[in-house]
């Protein structure tokens, strides 16, 4: 059965989560990825403010393709998450809620996933042009001049993941 | 002396990347049609047939199978009795440019790995193999690289005395370490011998080689099947969420080497796995 979920997610949400669960997510999400990640990471240590509050967000690690004319985004899959590895605690530990992406954390991911209670979430690697078809709009936020990787705020309209970690630190990839 | 327009090349060179990013080899799709019938947990089957529907609005839409498209990677035979008429280089080059320009592709390579790391904005340099080949036509291969997959590939100098079971633990250790990362069902391409250098090369070839086709030494072809069983064995499965499908392929290229080494090399696809030859 597939769980419809709204984005903001609740902590009531994110505690009926198990990992394996398939759900899918409406409402409205960021992405974010490499090099994003990195500038966020500065601003922090620099003691600046994020330009935007992470507070019970979701970040979809996602670099898009150009969209053609006509469509809201360009095919837009997740990208590998363990690269964000490094920043993600920080992020976490500033009440993020929940992460797409793709693939394996590490321990102090999955260690701040438990400590905040928050989710990470599998979308399916290499299905971007059927994922960009539940993304129904698409707004820049900043970091403009890094392209493919600046921030967006996407409008999704039931869009696929699996729950790959969820906030008791189950991990859909060690079983 | 046969002569060909540089802008020949470059016409080509731009319209295969646009098809190969857009439409899925044959191969893959029948490999992906027969993992359907061979899975059998539900979350396996349903990241098959969503990798199956993806590819199919690819094609009818004329959009990217995958958002990472890639590094651009062509391998060039360069018959002996052929003359370009311009810049073959940069042909190839203006070729990717308008490619990714034209065909919505996303341009994703950056002037230097370390310092600025600032992107080119047109996914220029193209990586080009060149080797001059006896003839008077010009063959290409060009595939676009993803590096979801590309960052969980491996090299490694063995010793001789690792023998086979040492090329077969190698594989297998590059392929469980990479697990759900590489957008699995994978393709892995094998480089095996020559040098340092050239078993990366092989092992990048191999994945440009239709998943059809087996390595035309028997001895080879048992290793392919053998790995891709073993490989299958382990249950990483579609996504990497679980099942039997972790590789559709194992396509193994091999060199002559030095007498101290076995060089191998690993090179992971995704299922994404694109590519397209032209002869021109
Ligand atoms: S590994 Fe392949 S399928 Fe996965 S995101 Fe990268 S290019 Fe796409």
């Amino acid at each position: 059965m597939v769980k419809k979920l709204s984005l903001p997610l609740t902590k009531e949400d994110i505690k009926t989560l198990k990992a394996g669960d398939s759900v899918t997510l409406t409402g409205e999400l960021y992405t974010a990825r490499d090099a994003a990640h990195k500038r966020f990471y500065d601003m922090v240590q620099n003691g600046e403010k994020l330009p935007f509050d992470v507070k019970n967000q979701t970040i979809y690690y996602v670099g898009p393709a150009p969209a053609k004319k006509g469509y809201a985004v360009g095919p837009a899959g997740p990208t590998s998450s363990y690269r964000m590895d490094k920043f993600t605690p920080m992020l976490l530990n500033m009440g993020l809620s929940a992460m797409i992406g793709k693939g394996k954390r590490n321990d102090d991911v999955i260690e701040a996933i438990k400590e905040n209670g928050a989710v990470y979430f599998a979308a399916i690697g290499g299905a971007a042009a059927l994922i960009s078809k539940s993304i129904v709009k698409d707004e820049p936020v900043c970091f403009e001049d890094l392209g493919t990787e600046a921030v967006h705020k996407y409008t999704v309209v039931d869009f696929p993941c699996i729950v790959a970690i969820d906030s008791y630190g189950n991990d859909v990839y060690k079983r | 002396m046969r002569v060909i327009k540089a802008q020949d090349i470059k016409d080509a060179v731009k319209k295969m990347f646009i098809s190969l990013n857009c439409n899925i080899g044959d191969d893959i799709t029948n490999a992906l049609n027969n993992a359907l019938k061979i899975e059998q947990s539900a979350t396996a089957k349903s990241v098959i047939e969503q990798l199956l529907e993806n590819n199919r609005i690819a094609k009818k839409e004329q959009i990217a199978i995958c958002q990472d498209t890639g590094m651009a990677v062509l391998f060039v035979e360069y018959g002996d009795k052929v003359v370009v008429d311009g810049d073959f280089s940069d042909a190839i080059n203006q070729g990717v440019k308008e490619a990714y320009d034209e065909g919505f592709l996303r341009k994703s390579v950056v002037c230097d790995p370390v310092f600025d790391r600032k992107n080119t904005s047109d996914n220029t340099p193209a990586v080009v193999h060149t080797k001059i080949v006896s003839g008077d036509v010009i063959r290409i291969t060009a595939g676009c690289k993803g590096f979801g997959s590309e960052n969980m590939s491996k090299i490694k100098m063995l010793s001789p005395s690792a023998g086979v079971e040492g090329v077969k633990d190698f594989v297998l250790e590059v392929v469980r370490q990479a697990g759900p990362n590489p957008c699995p069902p994978i393709v892995v391409g094998v480089g095996i011998g020559g040098t340092f250098e050239q078993s990366a090369q092989l092992a990048k070839k191999a994945t440009f080689r239709s998943i059809d086709d087996s390595n035309a030494d028997e001895r080879y072809k048992k290793l392919e099947e053998e790995l891709l069983l073993k490989i299958n064995e382990m249950g990483i499965g579609p996504a990497g969420l679980g099942g039997k499908t972790t590789a559709l392929s194992v396509n193994i290229e091999y060199a002559p080497t030095h007498i101290a080494s076995i060089p191998v090399a690993v090179n992971i696809c995704c299922h994404a796995c694109r590519h397209q030859s032209i002869e021109i």
